[in-house]
């Protein structure tokens, strides 16, 4: 469903601040695979997610989504292909338009935008169903600005958005990071629920290896602009956070970095 | 008692000029207040409008195909930010100051067609005009010399509702709503593939497209179109949305009710600037000053907390219930 074939990324080529952030990353996501990403800061996790997305372009490499080469196209057309759920909760909806007006906006992802009105009745009844199953209660506020809602409810809320048309490919970028441990659980439950419901290829980053070790069928480590660590199936959901760490230690061939890991 | 009856006679101009400058404030409504940017086009494309529009009069043309002809030439002065801003990448605000002094020159040539030179003024020829809204008609039409349909602000209060209701409609489209996503959240609307840069080229040239027309009014009002006419455009602009905002704003929810509002503020605007001039008595020397303290006033009013800081930006708690 995705492919990422030898990406490369470096920021601020030939400067002082020079940053290989990526240094040929190749991955292959199955359909319906649901794979969690960790590693510590600056490892490039972010940059393979921005990079997937569209947001800036890589130097090298190729990406494919369901077989469509994607590597030059822009945001908003690579948009068609792909939800996306961000760390920042302020990030993924607009903050002054409605709930019902967010919701439309999702609805027409990778569809043109005619003059035709921006949300029918028949939508808002299928929005109030698909709200009421957050449970979160949004569904008796579809007319509130989405700048009423909490940190929780708007990653509740973009998430509906990301799946609302129903994606190739979901990502999700440090999506429960900003919240509190009780809301980020609640957030991920609801993320397991949509990503098994619609049986969506996910790429998740987290930097709660726990998070990591329990959702997904596949986890892969970076560092340095590089996939060190990958494992999948029987062989992840034995997985324990020791394991993990003495992977990464040995992968990165350093005992130093566990504290970075763990810290980050 | 001499200077309130000034006053009151000035009125239905007021009213008129008030109306006029409240088409392009409404224009200048979706740049600033829907895209977020700060388009200073405004001051070129005012003139642009005028000038079209008076130039294609003295050729005899209709007056409604030259009020097309202006809203059209408007657009294309907001596509050329536009492309300024969405694809060589210049700062909305420099692209706008870029734009607006260029049109300087082809506002003169636009004027001077005819003569083939460049020209800083031109009246309607009086003979063949038939302006849709005059300065003269506020007497006219009263006295019955014209008829009571053509007296200007029941004309541009017409005019007015018209682009408020076609407005609203607009913004409610799906293209509407995604140029709304596009002021409101860029990365959110690019994430659900909208393409910002066409919605702000979108928005730029709609909204010159009515500051254009909104110029080809003041110069058919005044009956000449004149070089210097949108100079300070952009803070009359400004003025109404902001007067609008702080007056109505609480009351006024509704989009259309809002844009309501910015006619209204532009209103509001003159009528401050007529009392100052008939009721103080103030020269008209000192209008562009007086026109910049007051929007700075305006400016300043909302951001003051109880305590005389700035109120800081609503926080919006990360926890849910």
């Amino acid at each position: 469903m995705l492919e990422i074939i030898d990406i490369h990324k470096t920021f601020n080529a030939g400067t002082i601040n020079e940053k290989r952030a990526l240094q040929g990353v190749s991955l292959h996501l199955k359909p319906g695979d649901f794979v969690t990403v960790i590693g510590g800061n600056g490892a490039g996790k972010s940059t393979l997610m921005n990079s997937v997305s569209g947001a800036y372009p890589v130097d090298e490499g190729k990406i494919l989504i369901d077989g469509v080469d994607v590597t030059h196209l822009p945001e908003h057309k690579r948009a068609q292909y792909i939800g996306r759920v961000f760390q920042d909760p302020m990030m993924g909806t607009a903050a002054t338009m409605q709930i019902e007006e967010n919701l439309a906006l999702a609805a027409r992802r990778g569809k043109i935008r005619t003059l035709r009105t921006g949300i029918t009745k028949k939508e808002r009844a299928l929005y109030k169903e698909q709200l009421a199953t957050l449970g979160l209660g949004l569904e008796e506020r579809m007319t509130a600005k989405v700048g009423l809602l909490s940190g929780g409810q708007r990653q509740a809320l973009t998430l509906l958005m990301a799946a609302l048309q129903k994606p190739k490919l979901l990502l999700l970028d440090e999506h429960t990071a900003a919240l509190d441990p009780k809301t980020a659980a609640k957030v991920l439950e609801t993320t397991q629920r949509i990503v098994e419901r619609d049986n969506l290829t996910t790429l998740m980053i987290t930097h709660n290896m726990r998070d990591a070790i329990t959702y997904g069928n596949r986890l892969i480590m970076m560092y340095d602009g590089r996939i060190v660590v990958d494992v999948s199936g029987e062989e992840k959901k034995k997985l324990t956070v020791e394991q993990l760490l003495a992977l990464f230690s040995k992968a990165s061939g350093s005992d130093e970095v566990n504290d970075k890991l763990l810290l980050s | 008692m001499e200077r309130l009856m000034n006053f009151g006679s000035a009125l239905p101009g007021v009213l008129s000029l008030g109306l006029i400058w409240g088409v392009m404030a409404i224009g200048l409504y979706i740049t600033y207040k829907i895209l977020e940017l700060s388009d200073l086009t405004v001051d070129g494309s005012f003139c642009t409008g005028g000038a079209v529009c008076i130039v294609m009069m003295a050729m005899g043309q209709p007056t409604w195909l030259a009020m097309v002809c202006a809203f059209l030439a408007g657009m294309l002065t907001g596509a050329v930010t536009g492309f300024l801003h969405t694809t060589c990448k210049i700062p909305a605000i420099l692209a706008g100051i870029l734009t607006q002094l260029g049109l300087w020159t082809i506002n003169m040539i636009i004027m001077g067609i005819e003569k083939g030179e460049l020209i800083s003024t031109l009246t309607i020829p009086a003979r063949n005009s038939k302006p849709l809204v005059s300065a003269l008609f506020l007497s006219t039409a009263l006295d019955g010399t014209k008829p009571i349909y053509l007296y200007p602000p029941i004309v541009l209060v017409v005019i007015t509702a018209c682009i408020i209701g076609i407005l609203y409609w607009f913004f409610g489209t799906e293209r509407g709503a995604s140029i709304r996503a596009t002021g409101a959240n860029e990365h959110m609307a690019r994430a659900q593939g909208i393409n910002t840069n066409a919605n702000k080229m979108i928005g730029l040239m709609l909204a010159n497209g009515l500051v254009a027309l909104s110029g080809s009014l003041f110069a058919q009002y005044n009956g000449n179109s004149e070089i210097n006419m949108g100079r300070g455009a952009i803070v009359i602009g400004l003025a109404a949305i902001i007067i609008g905002d702080v007056l109505f704003g609480k009351l006024f929810k509704n989009f259309a009710l809002k844009l309501l509002a910015v006619s209204l503020g532009a209103i509001v605007y003159y009528l401050v600037i007529q009392a100052v001039l008939t009721l103080l008595q103030v020269d008209s020397q000192y209008l562009k000053l007086m026109s910049a303290a007051i929007v700075a006033i305006f400016l300043t009013v909302p951001n003051l907390g109880g305590h005389g800081f700035k109120k800081h930006k609503k926080e919006v708690p990360v926890c849910s219930k």
